[in-house]
């Protein structure tokens, strides 16, 4: 029995924790930043005219933010798929939410690139034709299983994968910047991808919140769900969307980030168990922070050079997969 | 209470239930029977919203259910399958207390009288001392238990049981279907199930409905369908009924297959 109490703790100190450790990773980089300087500095607000404010307030901060939002996001939205899917082995990447938009977003980076400000749109739209596709192909009457999901996310994967090969080879000259974006980078993104996503995320996380009872209940199953007089079908297309709407902003702000939406809800429901009450709350502060030590292992372990957040977690991610598919988890 | 009338049911462009009626009145216990693929689950689920039908209505009160909303139906209606999943580490108190979310809105919080119907429901099916325990460390018999606890959270005037006894043991089933046979006298809770075990129909029913080949074969008392000519025709069995001074139901002593 996994006690509420200490599942409200675990949860408050995961916050707690989150937030020094974003203190901390304001400090490191090139130029470390003891942490009164750090506070010190934001306290005094943008304008001051520190030695650190530039530092801080325009690059460090915007891309801590950006981490913590980002993280908290895709792991909100693997938790939801989980829910909706029925399923541990339902994540935005590996059912193909996240190549979906991304797709959709290298359409416009690269064919379109005076649309700039319809990017979070194109993301959101390609998730969800993604998500739509992942159904159609997945979905039998009993059910979705995990090798069901799997082989129609290699497939939507593999579409979608097609379609970013065909778009770099038509528009070549301007690849670098989008593949930059396309692994998940946050370097460089800074000020303009934190106001662009920052209200959506918000309002996702809001929307999650009023999501949890729904996602409680078709987890009994959806026989029992009818039973309590909830439409089963309707709760799975509306926390799809708001699972796709999660994954979307977060890709159309740093690209593809793999596994965060499938490890952290994992270790999530290790530490305080299956309910979402608790276990939505706790991916999210989870994911902000294994996307922070993501981010900051990456720009710091190998500097001068920045390697994307994005590869990171592939490189942690896809061995603790691995190990999840020896214990049996799925 | 509940009116089934002419009730058509397909299966993969399939007709499986033809033309099916009966009715329950309040504080019946009915039992559908009938062998294997006879159709009686799929219009147990019928009943309950789970499975859609061409034809024919199903009438609650009166009225057509097509007419209610879900919510209404489930503070009306519950229906409990033979095998439930739950997750594991899910605990007495909390999964019975989903049973009072038909009675709430979306974003209201459960309030002392909620609280007190968890409890009644919990010392009704005697699982008191064990709400605090998760759902995965229950027997099945107890497992089971916790499910009707859930239903009956939901206060409903029908409880609809899929076979309710299928995977328990012997001493599993007596127990849960005793449950049912108190609810059912101190509550009056109607209650429509679908049975396996003749003897078990027999001896819990008011009334029987045999179901073959998606066609309604017999309905009655326990006196007037279990015959054994009944049994011959729909189970192919030779059969022979007793009666025994302790339970004034008809007994069925099954002897041996009927060779055609």
């Amino acid at each position: 029995m996994i006690h509420t109490a200490r599942s409200r703790m675990i949860i408050i100190t995961t916050f707690v924790v989150t937030i020094l450790a974003a203190v901390i990773a304001i400090g490191l980089g090139s130029v470390h930043i003891s942490i009164p300087d750090i506070l010190s500095t934001i306290v005094n607000g943008r304008n001051n005219e520190g030695v650190y404010t530039t530092i801080i307030w325009d690059i460090r901060l915007p891309r801590v933010l950006l981490a913590l939002i980002i993280g908290a996001s895709i792991a909100i939205s693997g938790a939801l798929l989980q829910a909706v899917m029925g399923n541990p082995l339902a994540d935005p990447g590996l059912t193909g939410v996240t190549s979906g938009a991304a797709a959709f977003v290298l359409l416009i980076l690269l064919a379109n690139p005076e649309l700039t400000h319809l990017i979070p749109l194109a993301a959101f739209t390609g998730g969800l034709i993604a998500a739509a596709i992942v159904y159609a192909l997945a979905w039998r009457r009993t059910g979705i299983t995990p090798i069901t999901i799997i082989l129609s996310g290699v497939a939507v994967n593999a579409l979608c994968g097609g379609v970013i090969g065909f778009l770099s080879i038509l528009y070549s000259d301007r690849l670098p910047s989008a593949v930059q974006w396309m692994n998940g980078s946050l370097a460089a993104k800074g000020n303009a991808s934190l106001h662009m996503i920052y209200v959506y995320a918000i309002i996702g996380w809001i929307l999650s919140i009023f999501a949890i009872r729904k996602a409680n209940i078709i987890r009994l199953g959806d026989q029992v769900a009818t039973n309590l007089g909830e439409s089963v079908t309707r709760i799975r297309i509306m926390l799809s969307i708001l699972a796709v709407f999660l994954a979307a902003i977060s890709v159309a702000a740093v690209g593809m980030i793999s596994f965060v939406g499938l490890i952290v809800p994992h270790m999530a429901r290790l530490l305080v168990g299956s309910d979402y009450k608790y276990m939505l709350p706790m991916s999210m502060a989870m994911g902000a922070i294994v996307l922070l030590i993501a981010d900051t292992g990456g720009r710091t372990l190998f500097a001068p050079l920045d390697i994307p957040a994005g590869i990171l977690m592939a490189v942690i991610g896809g061995p603790y997969f691995l190990y999840l598919m020896r214990k049996r988890a799925f | 209470m509940l009116k089934v009338e002419q009730l058509s049911i397909s299966y993969e462009q399939k007709e499986v239930v033809h033309n099916f009626s009966f009715e329950v009145e309040q504080g019946e216990i009915l039992s559908i029977i009938g062998p294997n693929g006879s159709g009686k689950s799929t219009i147990l689920k019928a009943i309950a919203r789970m499975q859609p039908y061409n034809t024919g209505s199903i009438l609650f009160e009166g009225e057509n259910m097509r007419r209610l909303s879900s919510k209404e139906i489930a503070r009306k209606m519950c229906m409990l399958s033979q095998q439930n999943q739950a997750p594991s580490d899910i605990s007495v108190k909390n999964l019975v207390a989903y049973g009072r979310y038909p009675h709430k809105k979306w974003f209201e919080r459960l309030n002392a009288d909620d609280e007190s119907v968890i409890d009644w429901a919990l010392e009704k099916t005697y699982l008191s001392h064990y709400k605090e325990k998760p759902i995965a460390a229950l027997s099945g018999g107890e497992a089971q238990r916790a499910w009707i606890a859930m239903a009956l959270a939901q206060r409903p005037q029908v409880l609809l049981l899929d076979e309710p006894t299928t995977f328990l043991d012997i001493a599993h089933q007596h127990e849960v279907l005793e449950l049912v046979r108190e609810l059912n006298r101190d509550m009056g809770m109607t209650v429509v199930m679908v049975l396996h075990d003749l003897n078990q129909a027999s001896s819990y029913s008011d009334k029987i409905v045999v179901v073959k080949d998606g066609i309604r074969a017999q309905m009655g008392t326990p006196n007037e369908v279990m015959t054994e000519q009944m049994i011959q025709q729909i189970y192919r069995m030779e059969a022979e009924i007793q009666y025994v001074s302790w339970d004034k139901a008809p007994r069925i002593q099954l002897k041996n297959t009927v060779r055609v």
